[in-house]
């Protein structure tokens, strides 16, 4: 089997296995359209007092929320993608069967979490989008030409969010126990996403510095481009970087992880 | 029949606190990750107000409420859930212990399963919630303008204790719906959560419909919305009588009984997976 067809088998198991959750996906569905209600709300009312807050007008904000609801799960952002399943198995040493299958361990894991993130977007982003898009004013592009370019900002922002993840399921290597590194990881991803917040409503050095850090590649930097706020090419170039640095620390750590390694169990 | 009841509450309580007791002491034999932890918990609910604040630096004011009425509402929603989370917050487990056939264990033991459920995992980190929401409370105490007359006063406490009740009851439901469906724990998330988040912001920033829903059907408006506004002295949402502030004890203890015979329902209805 080709390399390539391998790794498309597994990021379509890891979206088949998540598909099999019927009725955690139509809960999970529920729950994003509940809190983007809840978001809604709070945005308008803040956007009545500050109109043009952060660039955006009442419409962009309103689809920033939907956005957001719609990404919560698919990036992972909250934490609950294939890092946790990975943390599991170096903690109990299962790893070692991993390191023993004729695939590369990183590819493995993103081909898996790029098919579970596929589904999270069908499956429970479009839906939420979709009720808030009917039911609230929104800011949508007619064009598909930015539609394309969203979408190629969406599969940028799945490799950023995964070498985040990847990077963190690794310290359990060191640390065994991960739930400190995992808490610090989802509190850090929902506060510099722009999830509690957009990114460009931040005031000050502090709004600056979560602007240029990974996590803006999450929501803030596709929701500007279908908002038409931010150029295509230069958001690119910048999730990009972070993807390769991420990925490229991730790779470091697993090599320095499978040289040092004792596993644990027997 | 009252004397059986009472005593079955009394064995209820007995159980929650030996098996919430044992929680603690084997929590308690890793004091580093019980810090860390906790103050994890405190600042993951400490981010959401400085959402809040970072909301505040931008505007004076959000649907009419400044920034400490706000926080007045923030701290008693945040502390009324964050006791009830603490109390009975591992309820949500329910559904996974549907699927993996453990909750027979417990409904072969001598004790009620409710008591058993709600004791399960007894996660002291979870004061961190509630200290997070007693500073943001007690801050806007000292910065809100209001005339602390007697019943103002002490709407306070019994503010807290219907919450708590309230949210009590949302959990216990949540867990009843679980017996149904048990993959769908998330959903309770929506009320539990949610709820808690709908009520840190003023009634005056939603819509009509969202407020009645939470004020006639899953009545969380009682938790902070009627009754702090009228300890703030504010116009009550829905154009609703000045005594409905006072009613949280009554609706909580309604939302309880309620939540109390859906879990008989869901419990007696419950098959097990039997593998």
């Amino acid at each position: 089997m080709g390399a390539g067809r391998l790794y498309a088998a597994v990021a379509a198991g890891g979206f088949r296995r998540y598909a099999t959750y019927r009725a955690a996906t139509a809960a999970g569905v529920f729950t994003n359209t509940v809190f983007g209600l809840i978001l809604v709300y709070t945005y308008q009312a803040l956007w009545d007092e500050r109109p043009l807050l952060g660039g955006y007008d009442q419409a962009q904000a309103v689809t920033y929320v939907w956005l957001g609801q719609a990404f919560l799960s698919t990036l992972a952002i909250g934490g609950g993608g294939v890092e946790d399943e990975l943390m599991e198995r170096i903690r109990t040493g299962n790893v070692a069967i991993d390191l023993y299958r004729p695939a590369d361990l990183q590819l493995w894991w993103l081909a898996a979490d790029l098919g579970r993130a596929l589904f999270q977007l069908l499956g429970r982003g479009v839906l939420p989008f979709v009720f808030g898009a009917l039911c609230f004013p929104v800011s949508l592009p007619a064009d598909a030409g930015t539609w394309a370019a969203f979408l190629v900002a969406v599969i940028l922002a799945m490799l950023v969010g995964f070498g985040i993840r990847y990077l963190v399921a690794l310290s359990a290597f060191w640390l065994l126990d991960g739930t400190g590194v995992t808490q610090m990881g989802w509190l850090l991803g929902y506060f510099c996403s722009g999830m509690l917040l957009p990114l460009n409503v931040i005031p000050g050095v502090l709004g600056e510095v979560v602007r240029v850090l990974p996590w803006s590649s999450l929501l803030q930097a596709p929701a500007d481009i279908l908002l038409g706020h931010a150029d295509p090419l230069p958001t690119y170039l910048f999730q990009g970087a972070w993807a390769v640095v991420l990925l490229g620390a991730g790779r470091l750590a697993q090599s320095a992880a499978t040289r040092r390694v004792v596993v644990q169990g027997g | 029949m009252a004397e059986g009841r009472a005593r079955r509450a009394a064995e209820g309580v007995r159980a929650y606190r030996l098996i919430a007791g044992m929680w603690v002491r084997s929590t308690m034999a890793y004091r580093a990750s019980f810090a860390m932890t906790t103050f994890g918990n405190f600042a993951a609910t400490f981010l959401d107000f400085v959402a809040i604040m970072l909301m505040f630096s931008r505007v004076d004011a959000l649907g009419g409420y400044p920034l400490p009425e706000v926080a007045f509402l923030y701290g008693l929603s945040a502390t009324s859930f964050g006791l009830a989370d603490l109390l009975i917050g591992s309820m949500e487990r329910l559904g996974r212990r549907v699927r993996d056939g453990t909750l027979d264990t417990l409904l072969v033991r001598p004790a009620p399963v409710l008591a058993q459920l709600a004791a399960d995992r007894f996660a002291l980190r979870r004061l961190g919630r509630v200290t997070q929401g007693a500073l943001v409370l007690g801050w806007s105490l000292t910065r809100v303008d209001v005339d602390w007359t007697a019943d103002r006063l002490l709407l306070m406490p019994v503010m807290v204790a219907s919450g708590c009740g309230i949210f009590c009851a949302v959990f216990v439901a949540g867990a009843a719906f679980q017996f149904v469906a048990q993959d769908a724990s998330e959903v309770q998330n929506a009320f539990t959560y949610g709820g808690t988040t709908l009520l840190q912001y003023p009634p005056t920033v939603f819509a009509k419909e969202l407020v009645r829903g939470v004020t006639f059907v899953l009545p969380l408006a009682f938790v902070n919305w009627l009754p702090a506004t009228y300890v703030l002295g504010r116009p009550y949402p829905l154009g609703l009588p000045e005594w409905t502030a006072f009613a949280s004890p009554l609706v909580a203890v309604a939302c309880c009984a309620l939540a109390g015979s859906a879990w008989r329902a869901g419990l007696r209805s419950y098959r097990s997976t039997g593998s």
